[in-house]
């Protein structure tokens, strides 16, 4: 028998943030290897943070993406107080999560309703799925309409917040400010009920695959700003020994870095999925009522009924932010001074699509000298190929254009940002 | 009339651009209805080639295939509007224009010999001729649809080019500069975002660029004399519009002034 080789490939992965390919080679009719090509252009973060000043760093690492500029604020703040032996008042605390459950709304939001959505309903788009599903769209792009809202208030904008200051904020909100939304946040609770009810009704694809979950928990909260880093495999790690658990590497087919577990060498999954296995319990009483009425509970290792688990996560951020809008007061003080020296921190937040992890070193100086960015994608790369090829002999025999476009589902379901572009190259393949 | 055909293309960028015209929640689907989108990645499959009415362009020029894409980009399209500071004038990420790329390079990646980008970060206006600049590090909603709802009855956008200061007096801030002595860079950065750090009781940093004939000089040097150090505002000029002509020739004068002291 011949060698018979074929190859499919996608140029340019849609509904995504950030710019990627896929290419699968297949050899006698078995997948014989599937690259997850990032061609989004190398920005450097990590270089040019070196000499600047710790306050700037919050306005700076926004910048590395439109989509979750907060979950990068938020690492970065914790790290680098972290280093200066900073601690922040419980007032400060509640309001960071205030801001981050607006980033979860909105990002969520956005990821259910205009890129992941239009695979359920079979169209192209949002707008296209707004046709045929007007009032679910419209109800789904006012949910992100509060969570941007909610981060305009605190964050003085939704894209790229302004009031994320090194030890707190720069102002804080006026009670009138946040008072105005909580009407808002009621409407959006249900409303994020209903979109649960409306998304478990979809048809999932029969797929599960065994991952290891890597989320952050918290013994009283499901782990959103902070916490400790699980495993579904057993092991837990402070944001600090991060790096002793997890280490990014260059795979030979990509050179874009991928993460693994040191121990296993093998990829781990974060994100919604995880943080729903690792934390059920933790989730807001409506989130976890809303869970049972569907029928849906851990574990859950389908990736594509991951838009149930943000749904539900969209129910939690605002369930858990009209708790905070209602009961706001005021602070006396937004903002602990900070100054900064000698040191080194990190910090480990959930950004929407799954564990960010930041890490800084600050010189006699008090100005930057080393940064490290783990983004979440980097981390899932590994596991998304795993997964598409777990997933291509179901599909092979669909013609190319049908398994390029049910492979770009598997990818969807994981929300990956590949503008979070700290770590992805432009490559130039070796083809076998 | 048939409707104006759009496509959005984006290059070296967050995509938070992009991304305000998908948080253009109230009017998207209205958007839809008056331009036919036929090309927008982040948010459709639908991938049509040209020619384009307009095109909608995100993020800046840092690798040598992106150079010749943009060449393409413009010969398909009719009207072309950068949006956001990555594409007007190089973004954040041109900062490496004053570092060393190699050693950029070394200190993010183990084998660098892999990367394709260029030791530069610049604008698009660099490489094809650009109709319209849309300005802001993020853009602002609202001028964006502005520019959609003009291009689409064929009228030119209408964005202001006046100064931060000037909106800053309008919401009733209270001079963050004057009343608090922090520096503030809204007297130089055009307007469009709303004034919106002065009024989180902090001073502006610049996401929009200079407006038209600012006098930064004159800033600078008012600040050097209230007593902010040099390197400090150098720092605040590099940030988000760093290679913007007025604000990469004043940070260049005041870095080479420190370096000429003894």
């Amino acid at each position: 028998m011949t060698d018979q080789k074929r190859t499919i490939r996608v140029e340019a992965l849609s509904r995504v943030e950030g710019e990627g390919g896929l290419t699968i080679h297949l050899r006698d009719g078995t997948v014989d290897a599937v690259e997850l090509r990032i061609y989004e252009p190398p920005r450097f973060f990590e270089a040019f943070l070196r000499g600047r000043a710790p306050e700037e760093v919050p306005d700076i690492v926004a910048r590395i993406c439109g989509i979750c500029p907060v979950a990068y604020q938020m690492s970065a703040v914790q790290a680098l107080e972290r280093a200066c032996g900073v601690e922040i008042t419980p007032e400060i605390r509640l309001l960071r999560k205030l801001l981050y459950c607006g980033e979860w709304i909105e990002s969520h939001s956005l990821h259910m309703h205009l890129l992941h959505a239009p695979d359920f309903l079979k169209c192209e788009s949002g707008l296209k799925a707004a046709e045929t599903h007007p009032d679910e769209i419209r109800r789904g792009l006012r949910l992100k309409k509060y969570g941007n809202e909610l981060l305009e208030v605190l964050g003085g904008r939704a894209i790229h917040p302004v009031n994320v200051a090194l030890g707190g904020f720069y102002r804080a909100p006026r009670s009138e400010e946040l008072a105005r939304l909580v009407p808002c946040f009621e409407w959006g609770l249900q409303a994020a009920i209903e979109t649960v009810r409306w998304v478990a009704g979809f048809s999932f694809p029969d797929f599960e695959t065994d991952y290891d979950f890597v989320a952050l928990t918290h013994p009283d909260e499901y782990a959103m700003n902070e916490g400790t880093i699980e495993s579904s495999r057993g092991g837990s790690w402070s944001a600090d020994t991060f790096e002793t658990a997890f280490e990014e590497r260059q795979v030979p087919h990509s050179t874009a870095l991928q993460c693994v577990r040191r121990s296993t060498n093998e990829s781990y999954l974060v994100g919604p999925l995880a943080r729903f296995n690792l934390s059920f319990d933790r989730l807001s009483e409506a989130a976890r009522r809303t869970a049972g009425e569907i029928g849906f509970a851990p574990p859950c290792r389908n990736p594509f009924r991951s838009i149930i688990a943000r749904g539900l996560e969209v129910v939690h951020a605002y369930e858990v932010a009209l708790t905070i809008l209602r009961s706001y007061r005021e602070p006396s003080g937004c903002r602990v001074e900070v100054r900064p020296g000698l040191g080194e921190g990190c910090g480990a937040t959930e950004a929407p699509r799954g564990l960010l992890y930041h890490r800084y070193r600050i010189d006699a100086a008090g100005l930057v000298a080393e940064a490290k960015i783990v983004p979440p994608t980097s981390q899932n790369q590994g596991g998304i190929e795993r997964d598409l090829t777990a997933w291509l002999p179901r599909v092979l025999h669909e013609p190319d254009d049908e398994i390029a476009h049910s492979c770009e589902r598997v990818i969807r379901s994981y929300d990956p940002c590949i503008s979070c572009a700290t770590h992805f190259l432009r490559v130039d393949w070796d083809r076998r | 009339m048939a409707r104006p055909r759009l496509a959005v293309f984006k290059f070296a960028s967050c995509d938070g651009c992009q991304l305000t015209l998908l948080d253009c929640e109230d009017e998207l689907l209205a958007i839809g209805e008056k331009v036919d989108i036929v090309h927008f990645l982040e948010a459709s499959d639908r991938a049509e080639s040209g020619p384009y009415d307009i095109a909608l362009v995100e993020g800046s020029i840092t690798t040598a295939h992106d150079a010749e894409r943009i060449q393409e980009v413009r010969r398909q399209t009719k009207f072309l509007v950068t949006i956001g500071a990555c594409a007007t004038s190089g973004g954040i990420q041109a900062l490496r224009n004053w570092g060393d790329h190699a050693d950029f390079l070394r200190a993010v990646y183990a084998s660098p010999q892999y990367i394709d980008s260029l030791a530069t970060s610049t604008a698009i206006a660099e490489h094809v001729p650009v109709d319209f600049e849309l300005r802001g590090c993020p853009i602002d909603k609202r001028q964006l649809i502005e520019v959609i709802r003009s291009l689409a009855t064929g009228r030119r956008p209408r964005t202001p080019s006046h100064s931060v200061c000037l909106d800053c007096k309008l919401r009733g801030n209270v001079c963050i500069t004057v009343a608090q002595g922090v520096p503030c860079l809204g007297p130089v950065t055009q307007s469009g975002c709303g004034a919106i750090c002065p009024a989180y009781d902090r001073g502006c940093y610049g996401c929009f660029g200079p407006a038209a004939q600012p006098n930064v000089v004159s800033l600078t040097t008012q600040f050097q004399r209230a007593g902010t150090a040099v390197p400090e505002l150098v720092r605040g000029l590099r940030l988000f519009n760093a290679a913007a002509p007025e604000f990469r020739r004043e940070s260049d004068r005041l870095d080479s002034s420190v370096e000429r002291q003894p």
